[in-house]
């Protein structure tokens, strides 16, 4: 049976149906509406004010490629300048190639592109070595957890670099009902409560953040870059095998098999709870090393780092680690249910920065 | 009776790397007693063309959720899915939508 007529148009035949409004629309007339949900999305919000300098978390992926072109073309109309910001974490023959991809993108947009790697900015420690230093630790996720705290880490320094006023990442609906599950899978009150909203305003120093996309849905991000044949890198790290986000994403998939709007209405729950008293986290503090928001006396970054340091990576994210105050395990993980997190903003696994990996 | 088919078949998003890094294939697929289906290219893509790891392309009888097909650059979902009758010189694309972004 042929495809039924677009519903906007009324000229070319319907390309897909929107998941929320089960709308029929051509190629064109579905990209037209996507880039005007995304501005509607950073109006409503005031994500991104007149005269912003906002630095892109750039991985090459398909998320942020979506995210800077849709960006580019709206930028006019915002009144903001736009940077592009890429993460080298020193994944071998991962990392090389998606940086190839951004800086093919950055050329053909002509954007101004800084690259930080995590070898300069963190004492040499690129994701290999840690990942050396974390294995046969029993707990093969452990990189990922590094990673995503540091990755968070490096985008803040990139951006400051680059004198960016805002930092947006591409995170999109399934990320965002991922990372919802994932929470409450491990019982993560804290993150819960702190993983809602729009973006997080920058508390303790730190640029405010925000995710464009995060209301569309991963497919239609997709349908989106085939639809305006944009080029993107598309390869799994060679570390995300083994995150837990995996079974979140699976659970997700299921979900939306029987019901399309699964993941914006996941994301839609949570930002309506409410914690009981008991689940609420204390108000956090500054990092006793670099000043950052803190919960413990070290905030996540520099606690991680410092078990690197001393050869020790496992006690950094277990239990019992020595010089830390009494308030409970640390760490990510896995957190256990009342663990206030060191860092503000974002939930578990979604640490604000470019990538999206399957991390923790 | 139906005639041989000749259909374009198209990997992406990663999808490729299951068929060797090959993004395009023109496929011909020959006569059979019913028309063909999008359910019978996916048996066929299976034996045919599936390089590896069938579990991470195909699910039951279906394709792995979380892998979009368009044919003739229309989502799958408009014309019937797994029981889409191919036409011959139809282009059938598989994105893959699973890693970071």
């Amino acid at each position: 049976m042929p495809a039924p007529q677009c519903f906007s148009c009324h000229a070319a035949r319907a390309a897909l149906r929107r998941p929320r409004s089960g709308q029929a629309l051509c190629g064109p007339c579905f990209c037209t509406a996507f880039e005007a949900e995304v501005l509607h999305t950073v109006l409503a919000g005031r994500l991104l004010p007149p005269g912003a300098v906002v630095a892109v978390g750039a991985s090459g992926g398909k998320d942020s490629t979506v995210l800077a072109h849709v960006l580019r073309e709206l930028a006019p109309q915002l009144g903001v300048s736009l940077r592009l910001v890429a993460v080298d974490e020193g994944i071998g023959g991962y990392r090389d190639a998606a940086l190839a991809a951004v800086r093919r993108q950055a050329a053909r947009w002509d954007l101004p592109l800084t690259v930080v790697a995590y070898a300069d900015l963190f004492g040499g420690w690129t994701m290999d070595a840690v990942a050396r230093s974390t294995a046969g630790t029993g707990r093969s996720r452990a990189c990922c957890t590094f990673c995503g705290v540091l990755r968070r880490r490096a985008l803040e320094e990139g951006a400051r670099l680059v004198g960016a006023t805002h930092i947006v990442t591409g995170h999109n609906a399934d990320d965002m009902a991922e990372t919802v599950l994932m929470n409450f899978l491990r019982g993560d009150a804290g993150r819960l409560a702190r993983g809602g909203g729009l973006g997080s305003r920058g508390e303790g120093g730190a640029l405010p953040r925000c995710r464009p996309l995060q209301l569309a849905s991963q497919k239609e991000v997709v349908l989106y870059a085939h639809f305006r044949r944009l080029d993107y890198f598309s390869e799994e790290c060679v570390y995300a095998p083994e995150a837990f986000r995996g079974h979140a994403r699976d659970l997700l998939k299921l979900l939306e098999a029987a019901r399309p709007s699964a993941a914006l209405d996941l994301v839609h729950s949570a930002e309506r709870l409410a914690l009981a008293p008991a689940a609420r986290p204390p108000p956090p503090g500054a990092c006793s090393r670099c000043g950052a928001l803190a919960s413990r006396s070290l905030c996540q970054a520099c606690a991680l780092l410092d078990g690197l340091q001393r050869g020790q990576p496992r006690l950094a994210i277990g239990k019992g680690r020595g010089g830390r105050d009494k308030e409970g395990p640390p760490g990510p993980l896995p957190p256990p249910p009342s663990d206030p997190e060191s860092a503000p903003g974002p939930a578990a696994g979604e640490c604000g920065a470019a990538c999206k990996e399957r991390c923790e | 009776m139906a005639a041989p088919l000749s259909v374009e078949v198209e990997f992406g998003g990663g999808a490729e790397l299951l068929f060797d890094g090959v993004k395009k294939h023109q496929v011909t697929l020959p006569g059979q007693e019913e028309p063909w289906v999008i359910r019978d290219l996916l048996v066929w893509i299976k034996k045919n063309l599936l390089k590896e790891r069938p579990e991470l392309f195909i699910q039951g009888d279906s394709v792995r959720p979380g892998i979009l097909v368009l044919i003739n650059d229309a989502d799958w979902e408009l014309l019937g899915e797994l029981d889409y009758q191919l036409q011959d010189q139809d282009s059938i694309l598989f994105i893959s939508t699973l890693h970071g972004g």
